[in-house]
């Protein structure tokens, strides 16, 4: 037990041989480095790519705002959808959006609980982009119901006609649980953002000072303050990570308690959820790779976060994989000729098998590559894939949702399904809005949790018996 | 408001700055030894054991979070059962509506749960850490905001009844502090 104790004295476990773990903050950087290097992302002018990125983006988000109003003062007809199929683009976009932002509260949350320290340098970020990506996703079923200033009918409001909602529907619990997720989601990311808007507040001048220093409401990192901060952390992180397995399982029982052959499937809650990640994790390596590499954060989100993630996409990539072949076994396993049939016409012979084919090599065979490490460490090659990977996500969905409809069960009731121009514009707009707000995000907020990333350097653990050593190496270095 | 301190304001405590969240953390062991009562540590992160080190125990905030949580159960089963089963029973391909609708009612129930909780946490650690509070003497202090960005800061108030002023500055030096700064009202 004693000499335990002095090998523990005289290194680190962090830099013990045999157990030694790559630091999650490269080059020995200061907490004052740290300070300055993010909130100089806020502080500074943005780089003229920023422009070039926020000004289509905008575009884009007048699109969305045209296409709603278009939509709106015309009438559903505008979209491509009819008998029999009746969800199309505006349904596979929501899954498509709620699914991307899985990945922030895996991140968020989950890692959180498990005590993986790399998420730190990622959470934030990504936790924005599962809000925005959220609203985007709102959008759709909100406008989907037809007459969009009827919305309110989905909250269970006492109104003059004494009807109530219908609580045993999956559609009801689908509202519950994406605005829950939302609410939630916002809760855990300004909860976090507290500390950090602090630390812009004590730097900024003038109008800035107040502004920040308002949304810190009056932050001042006593150690009385963090101890309860820190247990509301831990609770938030407990909530969500059910909460986020449930929203997208919720998803997938809107489909999965329906009749449609194709959809009536038992696997979709766990299968939705792998695949909600898997494409979250892409949609968060798809922004970080630049924003490191446009703000100079290589330090903070090393190569060894991006290996991380590159992993997670593969892991989570075969399960998917492995839905997609147990579905097919189980219609033809089922002896049930509706659901041969819906899968035959999925993979086979109906007109939509080029969706299938493109969904199965981006989600199921392009991560393969991940299983070689210079692959992720090429960042091209992840950029390249992670991309793949999100068309594929968008695939998955339009494959689930038009094909199954498509077929009805009587052949007289067969279609063929192409979106309108509407929903192409409202599509590309979703895009335009979502990058919009990421965009302002970089801009007004840190993109890394600054407070977070200062406890995993190595110092930062009151037990650490060499800072005094670190110190003089990093003035050495610095002269 | 003044940003500076003078002296002829009445004095709020000292701020003394230590270099190395170790030293902190050691320091913090003395105060909480010498048995101040009205002190903190200011960091620009949690510090790993320093609740050990201040002689904190652990937050009550889960219990809040507990009845924000059984609130909402609460809450969405009478509401779901309410609704459906005597306002308004929606009969939809022959389910019944009585208790053993009940598992249909599962998924709303979990989400208020979480909802509710999710409330309760944030609410419960305002009032907890008492913010909002947009005014604090110590922002008076210059070198306080440095708490934010990589100082390592120990916050003895003069309210505190083993306060003197003198002995306490000394105690501070004492016990490794760097620079100590008087902070006023």
């Amino acid at each position: 037990m004693a000499d335990h104790s002095k090998a523990n004295a005289a290194v680190h476990p962090s830099e013990a041989e045999g157990v030694a773990r790559e630091l999650l903050v490269l080059n020995n950087r200061s907490l004052g480095w740290i300070t300055d290097r993010i909130c100089g992302i806020v502080e500074n002018r943005q780089p003229f790519i920023w422009w070039v990125l926020f000004v289509p983006s905008v575009f884009g988000f007048f699109c969305l705002l045209f296409s709603l109003v278009y939509l709106v003062s015309t009438g559903v007809g505008v979209w491509g959808m009819n008998h029999p199929v009746a969800w199309g683009w505006d349904i596979v976009n929501f899954v498509f959006w709620i699914g991307i932002g899985h990945a922030g509260t895996l991140i968020s949350a989950i890692l959180f609980l498990t005590r993986q320290k790399w998420r730190t340098s990622v959470n934030r970020a990504s936790e924005a982009m599962t809000i925005f990506a959220v609203m985007c996703a709102g959008i759709f079923p909100g406008f989907h119901v037809g007459r969009f200033w009827m919305v309110w009918f989905l909250a269970p409001i006492p109104n003059s006609n004494a009807i109530w909602q219908n609580f045993k529907s999956p559609l009801l619990w689908d509202v519950f649980a994406v605005s829950t997720y939302f609410t939630v989601s916002v809760l855990f990311w300004y909860i976090g953002l507290i500390p950090d808007l602090a630390t812009l507040r004590d730097r900024a001048k003038g109008l800035a000072k107040k502004l920040y220093g308002f949304f810190a409401l009056g932050w001042r990192g006593g150690n009385r303050q963090w101890r309860h901060y820190e247990m509301a952390y831990l609770i938030l992180a407990a909530l969500s990570t059910p909460l986020v397995l449930s929203v997208h399982s919720v998803v997938s029982f809107d489909f999965a308690t329906s009749v449609v052959p194709g959809w009536h499937t038992t696997i979709f809650p766990p299968y939705f959820v792998a695949g909600a990640i898997f494409g979250g994790f892409a949609m968060v390596l798809t922004l970080m790779l630049p924003v490191r590499k446009l703000y100079g954060l290589e330090d903070l989100i090393t190569a060894k976060h991006i290996d991380n993630m590159a992993k997670i996409i593969l892991l989570t990539g075969t399960i998917v994989g492995y839905a997609y072949i147990m579905e097919l076994f189980i219609s033809y396993y089922s002896a049930n000729a509706f659901e041969t049939d819906a899968f035959h016409m999925r993979i086979l012979s109906g007109p939509y098998t080029w969706a299938y084919y493109c969904m199965f090599f981006c989600n199921v065979i392009a991560p393969q590559v991940f299983w070689f490490k210079w692959s992720r460490h090429n960042l091209w090659m992840v950029f390249i894939i992670v991309n793949l990977v999100n068309a594929g996500m968008w695939f998955e969905r339009f494959v689930i949702i038009p094909t199954s409809l498509a077929r009805d069960f009587l052949p007289g009731q067969w279609g063929y399904y192409s979106a309108s121009w509407v929903e192409k514009l409202l599509f590309t707009g979703s895009f335009g809005m979502f990058m919009m707000l990421f965009l302002l995000f970089l801009r007004f907020l840190p993109v890394i949790a600054i407070s977070e990333v200062k406890g995993v350097l190595p110092e930062s653990d009151p037990h650490y018996p060499d800072w005094k050593h670190l110190r003089e190496k990093r003035r050495g270095s610095s002269k | 408001m003044s940003n500076s301190s003078s002296s002829s304001n009445e004095l709020f405590g000292y701020v003394a700055e230590f270099s190395s969240a170790t030293d902190l953390y050691h320091a913090a062991e003395k105060v909480r030894d010498a048995g101040f009562r009205r002190w903190d540590v200011h960091t620009p992160y949690p510090v790993h054991g320093m609740d050990h080190a201040m002689g904190l125990g652990k937050s009550w905030l889960s219990a809040l979070v507990l009845c924000g949580g059984v609130t909402g159960s609460l809450t969405a089963l009478a509401l779901q059962f309410f609704t459906q089963v005597s306002l308004y029973p929606t009969v939809v391909q022959d389910k019944p509506t009585n208790l053993f609708t009940i598992p249909a009612f599962f998924p709303v129930t979990f989400e208020l749960t979480i909802l509710f909780s999710a409330f309760a946490t944030l609410i419960g650690l305002f009032a907890l850490i008492m913010l909002p509070r947009w005014n604090h003497p110590l922002f008076n202090s210059p070198l306080f905001s440095k708490f934010s960005n990589d100082g390592f800061l120990l916050v003895i108030e003069a309210r505190d009844p083993k306060f003197k002023r003198e002995k306490t500055k000394e105690l501070l030096s004492e016990i490794g502090a760097g620079k100590i700064e008087e902070v006023t009202y």
